[in-house]
């Protein structure tokens, strides 16, 4: 899809990246327990007996962590697991009070899967690829460590102990960092539809391992470094062009990429060694002796399946087909909350194209000047609606319109009664455009005659002129008629 | 199967377990006198067998997605053996 290189001394150099997500399933309850899987909360208050590994507790699997995890797996075109295990992952660290996560290696519950992305979302001729996903595993997430906190201590709050997660891995598919960003970028929005993750990256609800390793164009794979808990997708694509200079620096001075986890540092767009013990790594998986395998019906399936909304692509697809252009069917099916305030809007009577392209400029824009997002928008569909069919219908024209949303804006009065309460209706009374025309053409009997010797573009300015004096209260098209008529 | 002595040392340091010379040595011929007797099944021909999950039938049963458990902070900081406020103390660990 994209190419790039690395130039080093040697020749140029081909990057390939492949990532380990890890997205927070939304759900009330923990994975493995009844506790609140709610962000925040008082410390270690959102924890049962069985996430703070007392011991005689036992895990029992959520139903809706599984048909989550499900979902996604059919949002992606995966195959589906009926049969699948947990095991445990064996290491010790202070906020794992269990010594192991519960997690699923060897039969996880969505087998391989693949996502298209395109480099740039809103250019419909933009270039696309199949990234391919190897998996997505169901797991536990660990407890948080504080170690600003104390001068010998470390605190341990468990609140996020046995919240689930997904961990869904790509294929290393990915060549650039713009391909690991429209990937990333990509995922995200099929979870966000799918409502099994909210997508936030600055709570942590999803974060990235980053897979990367260089090799000659075409060449044998090299040895691959992994960059830990990349927590946005500009640090990711920063983290990504990082490491691969740092390695094609080594290799070309003689040196060799050692296979080990680092962090990125973002103040110094850096990865650099976690320097982890060698047994790190030696995590002695078994099958959880606590859990029986879980083993999907066909009704569970079933339901599943019929609770996927319409996904980003299809949707996209439809829009187009409704009308819209390649660019608006883009941007509004980019985000699922944008996609589903439009089909409030279209819910509420207001036509395809009409709407869109309010949306668009008029929405967008007012709320690009508010700094708030879609969801914190002063006006909802049910309103805007109501703006718009009053456009529609010849109440008010266009320009009126913007006058009007800005109205609402400010005062959260409703569409019909800002434009009855300030006499803002458009007006067809033909008398009262004649006499404005006239004054006008008076006034400005140069341009007059010049327009009648063949300047036609100056039709714009005696039309500007007259909306002016109407106050923009006048049909355009009856000003349009009326010049017309007068001017010859 | 069996374990000699320098296993023996790396599984007591992934179990976080100090065990002396004298008792790694002593460990080496306990674990390896368990792996023979676990072995004896090796002489079951299994051909064709599924893999047992559970010894009584039995299915994993799910729970549905309710808050009802948490808020027991006391309880779960009772035993800590440093507690720091609401929070479990640990030495510092960090890398």
């Amino acid at each position: 899809m994209s190419e790039y290189r690395i130039q080093g001394n040697t020749g140029e150099w081909e990057v390939v990246i492949g990532l380990e997500v890890h997205a927070q399933v939304t759900s009330n309850a923990k994975l493995f327990s009844g506790a609140s899987a709610a962000f925040g909360g008082e410390p270690n208050s959102h924890v049962s007996l069985v996430d703070a590994a007392m011991p005689g507790m036992l895990p029992v699997p959520n139903r809706e962590c599984l048909r989550q995890a499900v979902r996604t797996g059919m949002a992606i075109n995966a195959q589906i697991n009926r049969w699948s295990r947990f095991d445990r992952k064996n290491y010790f660290y202070a906020d794992l009070p269990q010594g192991y996560q519960i997690s699923q290696l060897y039969h996880p519950i969505v087998g391989e899967g693949e996502i298209e992305v395109t480099l740039n979302e809103k250019d419909p001729d933009s270039p696309t690829k199949r990234i391919g996903i190897e998996r997505i595993h169901v797991e536990q997430d660990a407890g948080k460590l504080m170690h600003d906190q104390h001068p010998t201590m470390s605190f341990v709050d468990l609140n996020r102990s046995g919240v689930a997660l997904m961990e869904i891995v790509s294929r290393p598919d990915m060549s650039s960092p713009q391909e690991a960003g429209a990937y990333l970028k990509k995922l995200r929005s099929i979870l966000r539809y799918v409502g099994s993750c909210d997508g936030n990256m600055e709570q942590g609800s999803m974060r990235a391992d980053v897979n990367v390793s260089v090799r000659k164009p075409g060449g044998e794979l090299g040895t691959r470094t992994e960059t830990k808990n990349v927590n946005s997708i500009r640090f990711m694509m920063q983290a990504i062009e990082y490491e691969a200079q740092r390695q094609v620096d080594l290799i070309e001075g003689g040196g060799a990429v050692v296979q080990e986890t680092r962090l990125f540092d973002p103040n110094k767009m850096e990865t650099r060694s976690m320097r982890s013990k060698e047994d790190a790594h030696d995590y002695r998986y078994f099958p959880d002796p606590d859990l029986l395998p879980v083993e999907l019906d066909d009704a569970f399936l079933e339901e599943c399946r019929a609770s996927l909304p319409e996904l980003p692509d299809a949707k996209r697809k439809r829009y187009e087909e409704m009308g819209l252009t390649a660019y608006n069917a883009a941007v509004l099916t980019a985000e699922a909350e944008t996609a589903f305030w439009f089909e409030d809007l279209l819910g509420h009577g207001v036509d395809a194209k009409q709407g869109s392209n309010w949306l668009m400029s008029e929405l967008f824009g007012a709320l690009n000047k508010l700094g708030k997002s879609l969801d914190e928008s002063p006006v909802n569909p049910a309103q805007a609606a109501e703006l718009l069919g009053l456009v529609a219908d010849g109440t008010i024209s266009g320009s009126i319109a913007k006058q009007v949303f800005e109205i609402m804006l400010e005062t959260g009065q409703g569409a019909a009664a800002i434009v009855d309460e300030r006499g803002l209706k458009q007006t067809n009374d033909t008398d009262a455009i004649e006499a404005e025309i006239a004054k006008i053409m008076a006034a400005n009997e140069d341009k007059v005659a010049e327009y009648r010797s063949g300047k036609d573009k100056l039709f714009g300015f005696f039309v500007g002129q007259t909306m002016k004096a109407m106050q923009g209260k006048a049909n355009p098209q009856v000003i349009n008629d009326l010049l017309k008529k007068v001017l010859g | 199967m069996s374990v000699d002595k320098d296993t023996v040392n790396k599984i007591a340091r992934l179990s976080r377990i100090a065990i002396s010379d004298a008792e790694a040595d002593k460990m080496v011929g306990e674990l390896n006198g368990i792996l023979a007797w676990v072995e004896q099944l090796g002489e079951v021909d299994v051909t064709g067998v599924e893999p047992m999950t559970a010894v009584i039938a039995n299915k994993l049963r799910l729970r549905d997605d309710v808050v009802t458990d948490g808020d027991v902070r006391e309880k779960v900081l009772a035993n800590a053996p440093a507690r720091e406020g609401s929070f479990f103390g640990v030495p510092k660990v960090i890398e």
